[in-house]
């Protein structure tokens, strides 16, 4: 599965993503910039609660009539003489692409940042048609400068690496000599990405919001890369997750609003482009021809699903920069290029249980996510779906945790059984406990007093002090 | 008035005072306190494993031994928000949500019930300390009880406060995520202890029981000076 992004096991990725402790540092140092910088966005328009259910009823409403407006998507891209292609899988989808890139007889494709083009895994696909593929999008460039390093956040890709290693990476691959001043790497970036702009036959973006009622599509950057992706190839080609899209430019407006302040605490980004179909007459840029691949790979099954929420979805990334356990173990601990809460969601849906059964359970159900999405997509809420779908529909619980917990069930559910079974708790503890304290468990236990102690059990449930003080009168 | 104590299976087997302080300090402000002996767990642990059908008859039980309360009260954030969840739990079927319905609508958390319902900011404590508090996320991000804590303690005699940084970042408890993902748990317990001796606070004071355990379990360990003890305790303290 392409969304994939290692073969190691969870816990190893986890404990990588733990002992990297300069990647923490960057974490931890970027939630809490873009947290205040979201949070002082969001109260500047002093209605922010009106804005996320305004955003929340408009996802909401594509959603339940997306065939109407993905039909008419089509039909108003087609009418401008832009070609449509839904591709149903990931496989669909590289194969036209190939196909249109190998009928131009292109040998160098030019990208704007695109987390659809990475869940479907466009690059290796266009690398395997004999086409060189140049990142565009600064972050991105960095990582595919460095053997394709993945994501580790769907905004700020390379939010893993610092500038030093940056300058490492741009020394070794690029020749680049220089310091490790931002400036100074920028530019080289620049000017290396300026050469690959003028020669690419085509380029390939992705897509923030398609307007139906226009057949246009909007790119949200603050590198303007997407706008020479988009002006200076003869060829262009969109790629859109199939939810991606808004009726009028009115939605937009609201949507796009949400998503830079959720996204980067700003009110609009550098640049906000809208683009629709390919060159016409007295058109000074563009391409001459514009495709626009819409891409299901997996959505419609989650459609009209416990789900469905999660296609609200507007790739903010707000989830990620106030989620407590990203913090500690970074993007790549996710094992998927979707990480945080978000990916945690839509991973399993999108590429399986199988290769990802250990998200859902990666989260204290604190609830920071759903708090902060700007489109209210119940996440802490749809993680515990997951979990339930995976032990009740799918049976691939531990076996000694459906043991613990029918026998909790059968406890809790009895007054009788609880009672009992609580009052020996004390003496079963006893072997373990020294004072009132705990600091080597049995069983489970022993994962928590590991680190930390645990409580011994009272001597006097706190029912039996109740009962006593009732029939001793004693107050 | 008359108010039925949720003690929680926390308070009940592993703290006790936190129980003997809720029933206390109530009585203080002139209610009058009982204790259902059928109550159990809110069933909260097997639920958020994802055993939610398994957890049901769990719930109905402490739905059937609270409906007929007048008020509801729990010194737990976390629990209290698992009754207020029932009725979503329960959404369809035509005997346990309106029941659930009728619960949540009087179940209230300690300090929630004492601002909002008993109407008192300032309940008479005195309490000679530096504290600091950490706002646990059921209660505050899915219960919606921020304020009445604060309120609480601004006025408790002698005491000072001093604000917790990160102070809305989970402390790594989550149930059973505390040992299942152990790994990542101890990582934010790591981090939350590190803010809390930041503070220079003699006691850490919190509204759940579960995140005291946690972070005090991870203070004890690491042998720091800093006492942990629930909002009740402090309240209680004349």
């Amino acid at each position: 599965m392409t969304m994939k992004i290692s073969e190691d096991k969870f816990k190893e990725r986890v404990q990588k993503g733990i002992d990297n402790s300069f990647m923490r540092g960057a974490v931890a140092g970027a939630q809490e910039r873009m947290g205040t910088r979201r949070q002082d966005a969001t109260d500047e328009l002093g209605n922010w609660e009106e804005w996320r259910a305004l955003g929340e009823e408009i996802r909401q409403h594509v959603l339940e009539n997306l065939d109407f407006y993905l039909e008419q998507l089509s039909e108003n891209v087609a009418s401008r003489g832009g070609h449509v292609f839904f591709a149903q899988t990931a496989e669909q989808a590289n194969e036209y692409i190939q196909a249109v890139v190998k009928q131009k007889n292109a040998k160098k494709v030019v990208k704007s940042k695109s987390m659809v083009t990475e869940e479907i895994s466009l690059n290796s696909a266009l690398q395997n048609a004999g086409c060189e593929v140049i990142e565009t999008d600064l972050g991105e460039y960095i990582l595919q400068v460095d053997d394709h390093d993945p994501p580790s956040h769907i905004v700020v890709p390379a939010l893993h690496k610092n500038k030093e290693q940056i300058r490492n990476v741009f020394a070794e691959k690029l020749g680049y000599q220089k310091t490790s001043k931002p400036e100074e790497l920028a530019l080289h970036a620049r000017q290396k990405l300026r050469e690959e702009f003028l020669s690419a036959d085509v380029g390939i973006t992705g897509c923030n919001f398609a307007v139906a009622e226009t057949g246009s599509f909007s790119l949200v950057t603050n590198e303007g890369n997407a706008d020479l992706v988009t002006a200076l190839p003869k060829t262009q080609i969109t790629v859109m997750g199939m939810e991606r899209l808004v009726p009028t430019f009115e939605e937009m407006e609201v949507l796009v609003s949400l998503l830079t302040r959720s996204s980067v605490g700003q009110k609009l980004t550098s640049y906000i482009t809208v683009l629709t179909g390919p060159r016409e007459e007295l058109e000074s840029d563009g391409p001459e021809e514009f495709h626009l691949v819409i891409v299901d790979n997996g959505r419609s099954s989650i459609l009209g699903g416990e789900f469905q929420s999660v296609l609200q979805c507007i790739r903010c990334a707000a989830c990620i920069n106030v989620c407590p356990v990203y913090r500690q173990v970074g993007g790549h601990s996710y094992g998927s290029i979707y990480s945080g809460p978000i990916g945690a969601v839509l991973s399993p849906l999108l590429g399986g249980y199988d290769e990802f059964k250990e998200l859902p359970y990666a989260t204290t159900l604190c609830g920071a996510c759903t708090e902060v999405c700007p489109v209210k997509i119940p996440l802490h809420q749809l993680l515990h779906k997951h979990r339930q779908v995976i032990v009740e529909e799918e049976g691939k619980a531990p076996f000694a945790e459906k043991i613990a917990m029918a026998a909790f069930g059968m406890g809790a559910s009895s007054p009788a059984l609880y009672k009992l079974g609580t009052k020996f708790v004390p003496s079963a503890m006893s072997p373990f406990t020294e004072g009132d304290t705990i600091t080597k468990g049995p069983g489970p236990l022993k994962l928590w007093t590991d680190s930390r102690n645990f409580p011994a059990p009272n001597k006097e449930r706190f029912r039996d002090w109740f009962k006593n003080r009732e029939k001793g009168g004693a107050k | 008035m008359k108010v039925t104590l949720f003690a929680t299976c926390i308070v009940d087997l592993f703290q006790g005072n936190v129980g003997k302080a809720t029933v206390e300090l109530l009585e203080r402000l002139g209610c009058e306190v009982e204790f259902p002996e059928s109550q159990v767990c809110c069933g909260q642990p097997s639920y958020n494993s994802g055993y939610v059908n398994k957890t049901k008859d769990a719930m109905k039980k402490m739905i059937d031994t609270f409906i007929d309360a007048e008020y509801v009260v729990s010194p737990s954030g976390s629990c209290a928000y698992m009754f207020h969840e029932y009725q979503h739990i329960f959404k369809g079927d035509p005997i346990w949500e309106p029941k659930a319905k009728k619960l949540a609508e009087k179940t209230y958390e300690l300090t929630q019930f004492i601002v909002d319902v008993l109407k008192i900011e300032d309940v008479g404590a005195r309490f000679d300390a530096t504290v600091t508090y950490h706002t646990s996320c059921h209660m505050t991000r899915l219960l919606g009880v921020k304020e009445a804590p604060m309120k609480l303690l601004k006025n408790v005699q002698g005491l000072k406060f001093t604000e917790l940084p990160g102070k809305e970042q989970c402390c790594g408890f989550g149930g059973t995520f505390a040992v299942k993902m152990a790994q990542i748990s101890e990582q934010m317990v790591d981090e939350k202890v590190m803010h809390v001796a930041e503070t220079g606070a003699e006691y850490l004071i919190g509204a759940d029981a579960a995140c005291l355990m946690n972070i005090g379990g991870r203070i004890e360990r690491h042998g720091k000076p800093i006492k942990v003890m629930h909002i009740a305790e402090v309240l209680n303290s004349r």
